[in-house]
């Protein structure tokens, strides 16, 4: 292109660079500048006191129970979450915008008031209370109590990502797989998720990384028992509290190891696949 | 052996899709149902292949309840406006898709599968896209391969739903007499539906011109142009 005609639907030069400039300040002083401040302040006392904080048995513990918890409450939230977004975009049933209402909820509610409602039904003055005293369940204060707490905020994630879609998709390759004589089954299986997969893990990142991070559900139904039922964030704060700079953003830094590693892993399977996906996306 | 349609009706929530429609085919013939949208016709073809639930009425083809079984025993070949290919397999693992998902006791050997897609690719002229994927085809090829997938169930009835209606006037006229020799091969019964009402008569043995749920009229071709039986027809042919 020569330099006397402007590509009509490009905008004038100063204007783009300004607008970059714009993007790049605010991802440099929001995003990239705390996080680096995060592990220059993790480093302070030079790399044997963070790894020494690290390995601490309380942070170690803490480390255990975040990976734990999202664990378990990954897997089941994707569950819930592919199950509920393939009833709502491949089904029509009364009730449906009800449903997808209740999925936004944990969105809409603060963190606080969900692990409060924990305490309301399992806590002692609560629901269940003296039924799980008399039964010596412990859920509140405990593994199940850090569990239920992660699984309730999460649980939009995966959900989320794939209605839009999956309502996107259609029908269409359903029921022709289904015309072909596929079941039910065969039809979900190499039909529907082959062609979620790339959102299902985008949205299953996301939620393990949301999950690790948890801070104000789990806060509340913890009861922030050093060495038992602190989580990361949890034992960030702790540290920091005790004025123990160091440790608490050693901790934080791992915790934000952890989430660029999993964009780093989303960023190479992208890389991977981009054959495959660029053949999902034109139609 | 026939195919017998007996006062089939459909309502939706806001509005009636089918009043009563009966229509009675021939084994091996090949049926138009053409009108404007909102006709039913579409509504009658997704009936038929098992996708939509009729409220009332009766269908018997080939001796069978054929509203009574369920759509993947129908084998009932559907071939869709926008194609509905898989968009994550190749040409070959599209076309073969219908015989892999077969319960073991019925599903050929893959030597037999692969033999039966490249007989496929050789009759619907893509021999050499078997490896590519359907984003990487234009929309005639694309069709032509839901054509083949849907043909290699061995399907009992085929059904079409403006399977050309996304293709320019060129590739239309071309692949409607492709699509009536593939018919006449294949020895099915095909019903296809269409907005177009020089399309239908060009191709159809039998065509039902169809408008708010009904059938208006329905005969050879040649027989309903020279005849009209009422106002809505006359006028829908004059168009």
């Amino acid at each position: 292109m020569s330099g006397k005609f402007q590509n009509p639907t490009q905008d004038p030069l100063l204007l783009r660079i300004f607008l970059s400039l714009v993007a790049i300040g605010f991802v440099a002083l929001f995003l990239v500048l705390p996080l680096l401040i995060v592990f220059k302040e993790a480093l302070a006392d030079g790399l044997g006191k963070a790894f020494a904080a690290i390995i601490e048995p309380d942070a170690l513990s803490a480390v255990k129970l975040s990976l734990l918890a999202a664990g378990i409450a990954v897997p089941l939230n994707t569950v819930f979450g592919i199950s509920a977004a393939w009833a709502v975009a491949k089904h029509d049933f009364s009730g449906k915008t009800i449903l997808v209402t209740l999925i936004d909820l944990p969105f809409s509610v603060s963190p606080v008031v969900s692990g409060l409602i924990y305490v309301l039904v399992f806590g002692l003055q609560g629901w269940f209370g003296s039924y799980l005293l008399d039964h010596d369940i412990h859920i509140l204060f405990a593994l199940p109590g850090i569990v239920l707490a992660t699984i309730f905020v999460t649980f939009p994630f995966v959900a989320r990502e794939l209605i839009p879609l999956m309502v996107d998709q259609g029908r269409d390759e359903e029921e022709a797989a289904i015309s072909l004589g596929a079941s039910g089954f065969s039809t979900f299986c190499r039909v529907t998720l082959p062609n979620i997969k790339w959102g299902l893990l985008y949205a299953v990142l996301l939620c393990n990384a949301r999950a690790l991070g948890e801070f104000g559900a789990v806060s509340v139904v913890s009861g922030h028992i050093r060495g038992q039922t602190n989580t990361m964030p949890l034992h960030v704060e702790l540290l920091y509290n005790n004025y123990d700079y160091v440790g608490a953003f050693a901790v934080a830094a791992l915790l934000a190891l952890l989430a660029l590693l999993t964009l780093v892993f989303k960023t190479i399977l992208e890389w991977r696949y981009a054959d495959e996906l660029a053949a999902m996306h034109r139609h | 052996m026939s195919l017998i349609i007996d006062s089939v009706a459909k309502r939706f929530a806001r509005f009636p899709a089918l009043n009563g429609v009966s229509l009675n085919a021939p084994q091996g013939a090949f049926v138009a149902l053409v009108g404007p949208s909102g006709s039913g016709k579409t509504t009658l073809l997704r009936i038929l292949g098992g996708l939509e639930e009729a409220d009332s009425g009766s269908v018997r083809f080939a001796d069978l309840n054929w509203l009574s079984m369920p759509a993947r025993e129908r084998k009932a070949g559907f071939v869709f406006q926008q194609y509905a290919l898989f968009k994550h397999m190749t040409v070959a693992d599209n076309i073969a898709f219908g015989l892999r998902v077969r319960p073991r006791r019925e599903r050929p050997s893959r030597g037999e599968i692969r033999d039966r897609v490249q007989e496929l690719l050789r009759l619907v002229q893509l021999e050499e896209f078997g490896g590519r994927y359907p984003s990487q085809l234009s929309g005639g090829q694309r069709q032509r391969v839901a054509l083949a997938r849907a043909l290699a169930i061995e399907p009992r009835m085929l059904l079409l739903d403006e399977p050309f209606g996304a293709l320019d006037a060129k590739v239309r006229k071309e692949l409607r007499v492709w699509l009536r020799h593939i018919h006449d091969k294949a020895g099915v019964t095909s019903i296809f539906v269409t907005h177009d009402q020089e399309e239908a008569f060009a191709v159809a043995d039998l065509v039902a011109v169809m408008n708010a749920g009904r059938i208006e009229q329905y005969g050879a071709p040649a027989d309903v142009r020279r005849d009209p039986k009422t106002k809505f027809v006359a006028e829908f042919l004059s168009a």
